[in-house]
């Protein structure tokens, strides 16, 4: 039995990469997601892996396009104004069904921003980065423990639908420190053998190639078309979420991360002061698990999305919810913190005072 | 009776893309004859620019990752850290490696990135339809310098051998061209010499292509052929800039 030890989030998800066979790293530092790439340098020479600091987050995430092309478990960590640099790499793994693990530390923005946690890239992950028809599959850990567990299955996810795979924290995730225990878990998932991958054809086999570009408008749509099967038969099984003290609440709170967890503070005491109230927790937030929206709010009269940005997860859940009740918002932003208190205000303030 | 010349081996059979009295024909083939002579077909990955080379993925027999503009240098590093022991070569143009890659290209050079890079220097964006490029000479024409390259608004050209022949990593940086019969034996010699160096892993080796683009030069084959010689090889010099392998 592997020992509990007390370790940062972001040396979480380094240990757990390594422990998911991950042994090429190109990152590139920025605040506050550096310990990542401080660990891989530590770590990756003494298991015969690969840590690279590259010239920018451009240039390593282009690194890994070319590892996960060679086959290789690879993976790269950066926060928000670097994502944006990553944009470009990330559509070309998309459209080369590359598969990788990006993990996005969020801090607050636009532009410099702030180095404060931040969930002000909920679009990015979610809708954007760079160009094209694709999808990321977009996870939200909530607890350093849960990102342990979560880093195996993303690079399991990634071998298994050749495609990206997000981990979105936020700078508070990343920062805070908390008991783990590391443990080997057998995902049960079956990961396909890389035949595609370019090794060399050690000429025995036709060449492989790796490549986005299809010129011909038919060719490119049923590619495209064929990919989007994929991420119909992944929002058909992957999705994840928790609900927490739902079944009877007459107003539910959503939130994703860390925040989640401040909820989970608000729902308690606002059950203490009489008013049922419940959380829906997103755990994917590409596939986005909109029937947990309509499943556990049937006794609810609204609910509140509250966000460390300045509403952007809302937009998923009204569609969740489909005009059924009444969606409020309730957020920080600039890397401030929303703490239970103004949580539970805003919501005696939207259900019409004390009880 | 002896067949004395064919296609090599690492050339696909199939038909290329390239504009009549294009350099890139000659280069894909001394690039092939190359890898069929010291016979690692089979253990060389390449990596495709964004450019006119765009689709030599389809004309080189090994395994290829094409790659996003500018970024073949980075792409090359990932796969030859997971394959050191696989040759690993990217074939990049001037606005690929010399513009929009120069930061991966110069970074490659100065952590003597075990790689073979193929620069074919042609002075223009060829697929875009004839733009300026970084290697685009004072006073030359183009869509985008269309009253001739002003240096005082529209900078120097940059000599890639000169630059990177000036970091520590580099091994073998060669500038060749493929005007002529020799030259165009010289130029294979230094792709040869070249992938050997990184057979030795001795680092980075690099070999500028000094080639024409008839089609945006607005001239026949032939007189690209003199347009280069009268006006390119004054500015950038054949030679070699850096040969560290006896080190």
């Amino acid at each position: 039995m592997a020992e509990k030890v007390l370790v940062k989030g972001n040396e979480a998800i380094a240990e757990a990469a390594i422990m998911a066979g991950c042994r090429y790293f190109f990152g590139y530092p920025i605040t506050p997601q550096t310990e990542i790439s401080a660990y891989m340098a530590k770590r990756m020479p003494k298991i015969g892996g690969v840590f690279l600091q590259a010239e920018s987050e451009v240039s390593a995430a282009n690194m890994v396009y070319g590892a996960a092309g060679a086959g290789a478990r690879v993976m790269t960590s950066s926060s928000s104004p670097g994502i944006s640099l990553k944009a470009e790499a990330l559509s070309y793994m998309a459209g080369a069904d590359l598969p990788c693990v990006v993990i996005n530390i969020v801090r607050a923005g636009p532009g410099l921003g702030g180095i404060q946690p931040s969930q002000c890239d909920y679009f990015q992950a979610t809708k954007g980065h760079g160009h094209g028809d694709y999808r990321v599959i977009v996870l939200a850990p909530s607890s350093v423990h849960e990102i342990v567990d979560m880093t195996a299955d993303a690079f399991d996810m990634a071998d298994i639908y050749r495609m990206p795979v997000m981990i979105l924290g936020d700078g508070m995730l990343g920062q805070m420190m908390e008991p783990v225990v590391f443990e080997k878990k057998e995902s049960g998932r079956c990961v396909p053998e890389k035949t595609w991958a370019t090794t060399g054809t050690e000429m025995k086999r036709e060449h492989n190639v790796i490549n986005s570009l299809y010129i011909e408008p038919n060719v490119l749509e049923k590619i495209v078309l064929e990919r989007y099967e994929k991420y119909a038969q992944i929002e058909a099984t992957e999705k994840k979420y928790e609900a927490y003290k739902t079944d009877d609440a007459e107003f539910v709170l959503t939130a994703y991360g860390s925040v989640a967890r401040i909820c989970k503070n608000a729902v308690d005491e606002l059950r203490a002061q009489g008013i049922k109230a419940g959380l829906i927790r997103p755990i994917t937030l590409w596939p986005f698990p909109s029937e947990a929206y309509l499943e556990h709010t049937k006794n609810a009269k609204g609910i509140m999305s509250v966000e460390m940005s300045m509403g952007q997860m809302i937009e998923d859940v009204k569609l969740a919810v489909n005009g059924t009740i009444p969606v409020y918002f309730y957020g920080r932003t600039g890397g401030n913190i929303p703490y239970p208190n103004e949580i539970i205000d805003e919501v005696k303030k939207i259900i019409g005072g004390d009880k | 009776m002896e067949q004395v010349f064919k296609r090599p081996h690492a050339l696909c059979d199939v038909p290329l893309h390239y504009c009549p009295g294009c350099g890139h024909g000659i280069v894909h083939r001394l690039v092939a004859e190359v890898i069929d002579e010291l016979g690692i077909e089979g253990t060389t990955i390449g990596v495709a620019p964004v450019g006119c080379a765009v689709f030599a993925y389809n004309y080189f027999n090994c395994d290829v990752q094409e790659a996003a503009h500018g970024r073949a240098p980075a792409v090359a590093t990932g796969i030859k850290r997971v394959h050191p022991d696989k040759v690993v070569f990217t074939y990049q143009g001037d606005g690929d490696l010399a513009a929009i890659g120069t930061a991966e290209t110069v970074h490659a050079a100065a952590r003597g990135e075990n790689i073979t890079i193929i620069f074919i220097n042609n002075a223009i964006y060829g697929m875009t339809g004839g733009q300026m490029a970084p290697t685009t000479l004072p006073g030359q024409v183009t869509q985008t310098s269309p009253y001739g390259r002003d240096t005082k608004t529209q900078g120097h050209p940059i000599r890639v051998s000169e630059m990177l022949s000036t970091t520590s990593g580099a091994a073998y940086i060669e500038r060749v061209t493929i005007d002529t019969v020799p030259h165009i034996r010289q130029a294979k010699k230094a792709i040869k010499k070249a992938f050997e160096t990184q057979l030795a892993g001795k680092g980075f080796s690099l070999v500028e292509v000094v080639s024409t683009c008839p089609t945006n030069w607005g001239m026949s084959p032939v007189e690209a052929m003199n347009w280069l010689r009268e006006n390119m090889l004054p500015y950038y010099p054949l030679g070699v800039y850096c040969d560290r392998t006896a080190e």
